[in-house]
C-alpha cells in the first residue's frame, strides 16, 4: 500500500465534489479510477497530489500524512502527475521542455547559475542526461531536438509522461492519458504504462476508455457523484450492479 | 558549430561597434542619447526577466527605477556617502523594497498582478512627489555627483560616462544570458508556461517568483542609480507611469521573452523617436498604430519574429533532408506543401 486516503472530502461551495472516499493505491500495480463525467475523478487526483487541499479527511503516503503538504513538496516525495492538457513551451525543443522536470532533484542556486560553478555544471549535466533517458523510455528520442510545436498530439502525451518521469517518481498519476488519440496510438500508450510498471513505478490513472481500463488495471475504483460506489478487479466491476446503473442510468434491479 | 561561431563573431562585432562608436562619430548629442538608451536597456532587461521569462507583467518598474535613482541621489547628496558604496546600497535598497512588494503582489496573477503593480508604481511616485522634506518634492534633487574616480580614471566627461554605462550594460547582458540559459532560467520559464504544472514538478513557485521579482527590481534600481549619476538631476517624474510604458514599448518592439529584445527594441524606438522629434507629441500618432500592428502580427517582437522565421527554415530543411519513416503519408503532404510554397516564393 503506497497511498491511502481516509474519508477524503472536498466541497466547492455547496457542491460536494468528492465525498468520504477511502481508497488505497497498491504498490507496483495499475490502479484506475473510473466514473461518469463530473464524478469527481480529477478532483480526487488534485486532492492526492496536493493541487487542492481537501475539506476534510486525510491522505497518507507510505504511512506519512501528506494531507496539508503543497504539491511541490509532494512531488519531491516521489508523487508525479500529468494533466489532461500539457502546456509545453512550443518555441523550444522537446528536450528543453523535459529538462526542467529533473530540477527538483538538483540543488544549484542562482549564484551557481551566474558564476557557472562546478555544482551547477554537474546539475545541468545530470538534468540533461535524465531528460534524454526518460525521452528514450517513452520512445521520443527521434523528436528530441525538434520544437515542441511540431510534434503530434500523441507525442505531446508522451512528453507529458516524460516530464512526470523526470521527477523520479515512485507513483505516477495519469489524468486521461488516452483522451483525444486514436486506437492504434492507445495500444502504444498501454505498452508504455506496462513498461512503467516493469520499471517499478506504481501507476494510478483516470480513463474514459473502458476497454483500455479493463485490459490494463489491476484494481479499479468507481466514483459517481463524488462517492465511491465500487472497488475491485475488472471482472468484479463489470458485474457490479451499482456500476451498471451509474453508467446506463435507471434502476439496476428493475 | 559554424552557426555558433557566426553568432560569436556577430556579437563581438556588435560590442566592437559600441566601443568604437564615439571615436567614429564625434557627436556629443548622439553620445548622450545612446548612453541614455543603454540605461533604459538595463531597466528593460530587468523587466524582461519578470514579464518575459516568468510571465508576470509588472507595471511598478518605473517606481523601482525611481527608488534606485533617489536612493543614490539621497545617499550621495544628503548623506555625503562615497559614490560606489551608494551605488551598491541603492541597488540593495531597491531590491529590498522589491522583496516586500513582491511578497504581496505575487499572490495575485495575470491582469490582477498588472493592476496591483500599477498601483504600487503610482504610490511610489506619489511618495517621492509629496515627501518634500526627504526628496525635495517637485523641485527634485540636484548636484548628484558623477561616479567617483577609480585611481586615475575619471568619469566626469561624456565619453568616459558612455564607457562606464556600456560596461554595466554588458555585465547585465552577461548575467541575463547566464540566468536564462540555466536551470534557474528554465524554472522561471516553466512557471510562465503553467504554474500548476511547475508546482507538480516539484518547483516552489512562490520562492522562484519572489527571486525573479527581486532580481528584476535590482536591475531597475541599478538603471535608476546610473541614470541619477549620469543626468545629475532627478525629479519625481522619472517614477511616473509614462516611464513604465516607455520601457514596455521598448520590450514589446524588441521582443518580450528574448535575450536580444531589450537591446533591439530600445535602440530602435529611441532612434526612431529621435528622428521623429520634429513631430513633437504627434509622433505618438505614428507609434500607436505601428505598435498595435506589431502586437497583432508579431507578439514576440522583432527578435521573436526572427527566431520564428529561423525555426521554420531549419524545420523545413530537416523535413526535406530526412523524411519521417514512421508516418510516410503526412510527411509526403508536408514536403509537397513546402515545395509548393517554394515555388510560390520563387
Amino acid at each position: 500500500m503506497l497511498i491511502e486516503t481516509r474519508n477524503l472530502t472536498k466541497q466547492f461551495g455547496g457542491l460536494v465534489a468528492v465525498n468520504d472516499v477511502d481508497f488505497t493505491i497498491e504498490k507496483g500495480k495499475i490502479n484506475a479510477i473510473i466514473g461518469p463525467n463530473g464524478a469527481g475523478k480529477s478532483t480526487f487526483f488534485n486532492l492526492v497530489s496536493g493541487t487542492h487541499a481537501p475539506s476534510s479527511g486525510k491522505v497518507f503516503y507510505k504511512g506519512e500524512d501528506i494531507t496539508r503538504l503543497p504539491s511541490n513538496k509532494i512531488a519531491k516525495l516521489g508523487v508525479a502527475r500529468t494533466f489532461q492538457t500539457t502546456h509545453l513551451f512550443e518555441q523550444s525543443t522537446v528536450l528543453d521542455n523535459v529538462i526542467v522536470g529533473h530540477r527538483l532533484r538538483t540543488s544549484s542556486h542562482l549564484f551557481d547559475a551566474i558564476f557557472r560553478t562546478k555544482t551547477y555544471k554537474a546539475d545541468e549535466q545530470q538534468c540533461r542526461e535524465k531528460a534524454a533517458d526518460v525521452l528514450e523510455f517513452v520512445g521520443l528520442t527521434h523528436v528530441m531536438h525538434q520544437s515542441a510545436a511540431s510534434i503530434t498530439q500523441e507525442e505531446k502525451k508522451r512528453v507529458a509522461f516524460a516530464l512526470a518521469l523526470a521527477t523520479e517518481p515512485e507513483v505516477v498519476f495519469l489524468d486521461e492519458p488516452a483522451a483525444g488519440i486514436n486506437p492504434d496510438e492507445t495500444e502504444g500508450l498501454i505498452d508504455l504504462i506496462n513498461n512503467m510498471i516493469k520499471r517499478g513505478i506504481t501507476v494510478c490513472l483516470i480513463e474514459h476508455k473502458m476497454q483500455m481500463i479493463m485490459k490494463l488495471a489491476d484494481k479499479i475504483m468507481v466514483l459517481n457523484y463524488g462517492e465511491k460506489i465500487a472497488e475491485g478487479t475488472a471482472e468484479e466491476i463489470m458485474n457490479n450492479e451499482a456500476v451498471i446503473a451509474a453508467y446506463l442510468g435507471g434502476d439496476a434491479s428493475a | 558549430m559554424a552557426a555558433l561561431l557566426r553568432k560569436r563573431v556577430f556579437i563581438i562585432g556588435l560590442i566592437g561597434l559600441a566601443v568604437l562608436f564615439p571615436l567614429i562619430i564625434q557627436n556629443e548629442y548622439f553620445l548622450h542619447v545612446l548612453t541614455l538608451a543603454f540605461i533604459w536597456m538595463i531597466a528593460v532587461y530587468g523587466l524582461n526577466l519578470l514579464a518575459g521569462y516568468t510571465g508576470y507583467l509588472s507595471l511598478a518598474h518605473a517606481g523601482f527605477f525611481a527608488i534606485g535613482a533617489y536612493a543614490l541621489g539621497l545617499l550621495t547628496v544628503k548623506a555625503g556617502m562615497n559614490y560606489w558604496i551608494a551605488l551598491v546600497l541603492a541597488c540593495l535598497i531597491t531590491s529590498g523594497i522589491g522583496f516586500l512588494v513582491g511578497l504581496v503582489a505575487l499572490r495575485t496573477r495575470e491582469h490582477f498582478f498588472a493592476i496591483y503593480t500599477l498601483c504600487v508604481g503610482y504610490i511610489i511616485y506619489l511618495v517621492i512627489d509629496k515627501w518634500d522634506s526627504l526628496t525635495g518634492g517637485v523641485r527634485g534633487l540636484i548636484g548628484i555627483p558623477a561616479p567617483a574616480n577609480i585611481g586615475p580614471v575619471s568619469f566626469e566627461n561624456p565619453l568616459s560616462q558612455y564607457y562606464f554605462i556600456l560596461a554595466f550594460l554588458l555585465l547585465t547582458i552577461l548575467v541575463m544570458y547566464r540566468i536564462v540559459h540555466s536551470l534557474t532560467g528554465r524554472t522561471f520559464m516553466a512557471i510562465r508556461n503553467s504554474e500548476e504544472l511547475a508546482q507538480t514538478l516539484g518547483i516552489s513557485t512562490m520562492k522562484n517568483k519572489l527571486l525573479v521579482f527581486v532580481l528584476s527590481t535590482f536591475f531597475a534600481g541599478l538603471a535608476g542609480a546610473l541614470y541619477a549619476s549620469f543626468i545629475r538631476f532627478i525629479g519625481p517624474d522619472i517614477g511616473y507611469i509614462t516611464i513604465i510604458f516607455d520601457l514596455l514599448t521598448y520590450l514589446l518592439v524588441g521582443g518580450i521573452g528574448t535575450l536580444a529584445g531589450p537591446v533591439v527594441g530600445t535602440f530602435l524606438v529611441v532612434w526612431v523617436s529621435q528622428s521623429l522629434q520634429f513631430l513633437q507629441d504627434y509622433r505618438m500618432l505614428i507609434f500607436g498604430p505601428l505598435l498595435t500592428l506589431l502586437i497583432i502580427f508579431y507578439p514576440r517582437g522583432i527578435v521573436g519574429a526572427f527566431y520564428e522565421w529561423k525555426m521554420k527554415r531549419t524545420g523545413k530543411k530537416r523535413r526535406q533532408a530526412r523524411p519521417d519513416r514512421r508516418k510516410p503519408e503526412p510527411t509526403y503532404a508536408a514536403t509537397q506543401t513546402s515545395s509548393e510554397k517554394k515555388v510560390k516564393e520563387g
